[in-house]
């Protein structure tokens, strides 16, 4: 959409757009072009000097069964934390669309999830989790189950994705619930008096409506999972056990600064990149030039 | 009539897996840590406990710093940080839309890009970058870095997009320059714009983990965020009454500015980005 009246002069636009320009180009732009040139560079025995060494990071990287290893469990958690989160989300949205007692208060309460931070989250799940002071872990072990996620990988893994998606619901609810009240009440109630039902309507009329929405949300969640929960990861536990829940993004944290490899972690930042530029421009191609936080 | 039960049992349900654990933060804080470390702890509070809150507010737990000071950090990096975004993204957006210059459509994308990347695509240049800024451990380098904001130019542009030709016409007219038309006309007429996007600038700003992580190692600049996973990464004699009160305290901020300002959050969330 273009507009047709216009303000004339070009300092003052230049001026205005200025402050955004200078941020953006110091910590984005820069940072990002300094990954790409790390990330063909190598440091010698002694850290004392670099030399460039093309591809090769990339090479190693793709070589490493670690390394592949935590792509495939990414992928994993990817696909689980979006698969629960938009699930539960869009059941949610169903019902409390529905003309129902308590409809408002029901809405806020799961609304408000939406300001927990991926951190907090990890902490609140301890508090549930934990084997021995957790409600439900401690009570897990008291019934004889044993349930110890800071020594069972794949209990970590669940942990690590119950988490994740637990605080992802409330942000697809609030989508899901906006999309439903978008789908006019005309086509429900015409559908209705042809006699289509519950599900059968729901499947047949309210979801192709709500296939943008759907769409949406599969990337913004992709992205959530993949980037968003390094804080919840990190806290609950480290990757570990062992590498069992070490995805992508607390890879480069842990090789980049902890274990300060530069050149590996730099190759990992940018695969990361060229996949989070693949994610956006699928959500481009579905939604034209939409945002989201 | 299961049927109209179904619905409300679902919901119940739910509401309950999101509020348990705060429930359990609220009733753990006010009992002995001793207590919740054998897995004895109560479901209801301990009505004397609750001078804990005060306890973590003025003396932190082992290993932090006093609460209150975390909590000031956060809010000023959150407050700073939401600001500061709209500040820079309102004049940005309005150059944009307002305006025909050189490179403007340069100038768009480039701040477009920023979309695409995290800070986790570019972990470690970026902290060079901050350390020959001498950024590292202040609070200029905990929040400005976080001010670029593609999403909100974005919403902005968009919002602008939709102001009526006549408007700037009418302005025009009575002499108004851009920035008068921009003060007068401009801001007052997104102020639900504005205001949304407060919202979820704050919470962002509230809930970072990695950026601080990253940039601030210097235990006054911690935020509460921070703090608390500070408190649990202890092995040993975690002090679970003044973790479960530092998650409460924690949770408030943000969680009262979503529910206050629910309305035009989700009206703002929704639209800006679809």
């Amino acid at each position: 959409m273009e507009r047709r009246t216009l303000f004339p002069g070009r300092a003052l636009p230049a001026l205005l757009i200025l402050p955004q320009l200078v941020l953006t180009a110091v910590f984005f732009l820069w940072p990002a072009a300094q990954a790409i040139w790390l990330s063909t560079r190598r440091e010698d025995a002694f850290g004392t000097s670099t030399a460039f060494v093309g591809l090769e990071n990339f090479a190693d990287l793709f070589a490493d069964p670690l390394y592949v290893a935590a792509a495939g469990r990414t992928a994993l958690f990817c696909t689980a934390v979006t698969a629960l989160a938009m699930g539960a989300a869009l059941l949610l949205a169903v019902f409390a669309d529905a003309e129902i007692r308590g409809r408002a208060f029901y809405r806020t309460m799961l609304i408000w999830p939406y300001a927990v931070a991926p951190a907090m989250a990890a902490v609140l799940w301890v508090l549930m989790f934990q084997p021995q002071i957790g409600l439900v872990g401690a009570w897990l072990n008291r019934v004889g189950i044993r349930w110890d996620y800071r020594l069972d990988g794949t209990e970590a893994m669940a942990l690590v994705i119950g988490a994740a998606a637990w605080k992802q619901v409330s942000y697809n609810f609030i989508f899901f619930l906006a999309g439903l009240q978008a789908v006019p009440k005309t086509i429900i109630e015409a559908a209705r008096i042809d006699g289509a039902r519950g599900f059968h309507r729901f499947r047949t009329i309210v979801l192709p409506l709500l296939m943008p929405t759907v769409y949406f949300l599969l990337v913004v969640d992709v992205v959530y999972a993949a980037f968003d929960t390094f804080a919840t990861v990190y806290a609950l536990t480290q990757g570990g056990p062992g590498q069992s829940t070490q995805t992508l993004v607390l890879k480069v944290y842990l090789d980049g600064i902890v274990n300060a490899d530069v050149g590996s972690s730099s190759a990992q930042s940018v695969v990361l990149m060229a996949g989070v530029i693949l994610l956006s421009s699928l959500q481009f191609r579905f939604l034209g030039r939409k945002s989201a936080t | 009539m299961t049927s109209r039960l179904l619905p409300h049992a679902v919901l119940v349900a739910a509401l309950l897996v999101f509020a348990l654990p705060i429930w359990i933060a609220v009733v753990g804080a006010t009992q002995e840590s001793s207590a919740i470390a054998r897995g004895e702890m109560s479901l209801l509070p301990n009505l004397s406990g609750f001078g804990v809150f005060g306890d973590v507010l003025m003396n932190g737990a082992t290993g932090t710093g006093p609460v209150w000071r975390e909590l000031l950090v956060s809010a000023g990096m959150a407050l700073a940080i939401a600001l500061g975004k709209i500040a820079v993204s309102i004049p940005s957006a309005y150059a944009v839309v307002f305006f025909r210059f050189p490179f403007r459509m340069t100038a768009f994308w480039l701040i477009f890009l920023t979309l695409m990347l995290p800070v986790e695509v570019r972990l470690i240049p970026t902290f060079q970058v901050m350390s020959s800024l001498n950024l590292i451990n202040s609070f200029t380098g905990l929040t400005v870095p976080l001010i670029a904001s593609a999403t909100a130019t974005l919403l902005f542009r968009q919002t602008f997009a939709t102001l009526p030709d006549e408007l700037v016409e009418a302005a025009r007219m009575d002499g108004a320059g851009p920035l008068r038309f921009l003060f007068d006309v401009v801001i007052p007429m997104s102020a639900a714009n504005i205001a949304a996007l407060f919202v979820i600038l704050f919470v962002y700003g509230w809930n970072q983990y990695l950026w601080p992580l990253l940039v601030a190692t210097d235990p006054h600049l911690d935020t509460v965020v921070i703090g608390i996973v500070k408190m649990i990464g202890l092995d040993r004699e975690t002090e679970w009454n003044k973790v479960m009160a530092t998650a409460v305290l924690a949770l408030v901020p943000p969680v009262a500015v979503v529910l206050l300002m629910q309305r035009w959050f989700v009206k703002g969330l929704t639209e800006g980005d679809k």
